[in-house]
């Protein structure tokens, strides 16, 4: 009992400290860029209703997750067709780098001479920045795959789909968890950059036009929406990993072990 | 074999640009919106003898590269501070895991009233995005350390200083370099946003330029450079992580990551 009330004070100390420091060091504050932290959070449910979050925040994350599915179904298919030939992968390899290593938000400009600046773009834009980690990472993953396995996968008959899915894309998964994981920041970069270049919805275009309107203190909570939404989303993935890496861990753990 | 992959690797890239070139060609798309892989070219060839544009390169990589140093020094001490001075790492923990989530971009609206469109804004999302790719790494690399050779160190008598030195360090840096390397990849894409989205010198800003101008071969050309200039980031990440850890394991041993 002791020991755990000792951790969750560890857990809660500083984050409390923190906010105590910034509440005190703003308290008095004038500067109209840095309000009183109590301003914000006293303009906090006013500006973020019920009203705003349908209108705002949940298009944001609508799209956020049909552009990041998208990529990922198609990261992880090409990754796997890739992975899976070495002549396909030394045509394809040099074009993939160079497509990885353009900056994804330099496409928003791009994808909106095709697609205009409707929710498609978005979506456009999302999937086309988020799909190169997950594809890379898969194609290492599935050229990793254990070549034992996949001859005693084959003496014993497992063909076809049975074996892309118990054997290839199961011991690719870490591999692909790691670039689905990058893939979410990036996913959130893009989705508020996309609503900051042209929108007339979304959490990115609300702060804008917060920050435009000299709105300080609705602009501060803007950014903690989108701290929040940036926290809940790393939250839910890690939760969606351990479940589906569960194996994984434990056997890491038990070699570590031994 | 290696000689057959890097043919192949040529005639993908051919492949592609020749694709490129077609598909405006035949009608496929519109060449207003997706010019021919030629006018491209002609449009980076009229570039590279610009003076502007080698201008804006600069801005870019001087953001990039400042930002990144502040980044790698700040995540480097930060790393080693709190996982050797005892209780610290319990305390930082779910802070750390609170802020690291954050969107850097969400920075930006704060970044733009502040310091407007001077190299600061670039510097205040650089900084905060790579910082904690390399402060999470230092801490996995300092928790790896061998307790047997810490022991060890302990009582030879070295001060903590040199377990530092002789200790910790070797065995966090292959982490560290990691870290190093993806921040590199994450600053460059922080830099052009920057200029993109704020209109801070540099090639972000020539491309936004370009994009409300209509100069279509431009924007696209500039893109390319940006592609380009992340490659050559990338390559040189991983050949500096190879020579800083020529002496360790996995370098020597060879498995290629």
């Amino acid at each position: 009992m002791g020991r755990l009330l000792l951790r969750l004070l560890f857990v809660v100390a500083l984050p409390v400290v923190l906010v105590a420091v910034w509440w005190a060091a703003s308290a008095g504050s004038t500067d109209p860029f840095w309000p009183p932290l109590r301003t914000i959070l006293d303009t906090f449910p006013e500006v973020w209703t019920a009203d705003r979050l349908r209108t705002d925040v949940v298009p944001s994350i609508l799209r956020l997750l049909a552009g990041y599915a998208t990529a990922a179904l198609v990261g992880v298919a090409l990754g796997t067709v890739i992975g899976s030939y070495r002549t396909v992968r030394a045509v394809c390899e040099p074009v993939l780098e160079f497509l990885r290593a353009v900056p994804p938000p330099v496409l928003v400009p791009v994808i909106m001479l095709f697609a205009g600046i409707g929710d498609g773009m978005k979506i456009v834009v999302i999937a086309s920045g988020c799909v190169w980690p997950i594809l890379l990472n898969t194609v290492e993953g599935v050229r990793a795959v254990d070549s034992v396995m996949l001859e005693t996968a084959r003496s014993y008959g497992v063909t076809g789909l049975a074996r892309l899915r118990h054997l290839v894309l199961r011991s690719a998964s870490p591999q692909i968890f790691a670039g689905l994981r990058q893939a979410l920041s990036i996913g959130i970069i893009l989705m508020v950059i996309s609503e900051m270049f042209a929108a007339n919805n979304g959490i990115g275009f609300t702060v804008v036009q917060f920050q435009r309107s000299f709105a300080i203190p609705d602009m501060w909570t803007g950014i903690l929406v989108l701290g929040l939404l940036g926290f809940l989303l790393s939250v839910v993935f890690q939760l969606v990993e351990r479940r589906v890496l569960g194996w994984y861990h434990g056997l890491r753990a038990t070699t570590r072990r031994s | 074999m290696k000689g057959v992959n890097v043919a192949l690797g040529a005639a993908g890239l051919a492949a592609f640009l020749a694709l490129g070139e077609a598909v405006p060609r035949l009608g496929l798309v519109k060449e207003a919106y997706f010019p021919p892989t030629s006018r491209i070219a002609g449009a980076l060839a009229d570039e590279v003898t610009d003076s502007a544009f080698w201008q804006a390169l600069g801005d870019t990589l001087t953001g990039w590269a400042l930002g990144l140093a502040i980044a790698v020094c700040a995540g480097v001490v930060a790393g080693v501070v709190v996982s050797i001075v005892p209780y610290l790492r319990e305390a930082t923990a779910s802070t750390i895991e609170f802020l690291r989530p954050i969107p850097s971009v969400a920075l930006i609206p704060l970044a733009v009233l502040l310091y407007g469109t001077e190299l600061r804004s670039v510097l205040l999302l650089v900084v905060y995005a790579s910082f904690w790719q390399v402060l999470i790494q230092t801490l996995y690399g300092v928790q790896d350390v061998d307790p047997v050779a810490e022991e060890t160190a302990r009582s030879y008598g070295l001060g903590t200083w040199a377990r530092v030195r002789h200790v910790l360090w070797p065995t966090a840096l292959p982490y560290v370099m990691t870290g190093v390397r993806l921040a590199a990849a994450v600053a460059l894409i922080l830099a052009i946003t920057a200029e993109l989205v704020i209109g801070a010198p540099g090639l972000g800003q020539q491309i936004a330029v370009a994009q409300t101008s209509q100069a279509v071969p431009e924007m696209y050309a500039l893109i390319v450079v940006a592609g380009l200039l992340g490659l050559l980031i990338n390559v040189g990440a991983r050949t500096v992580e190879r020579r800083a850890l020529a002496w360790h394991q996995s370098v020597r041993g060879e498995v290629a990551v």
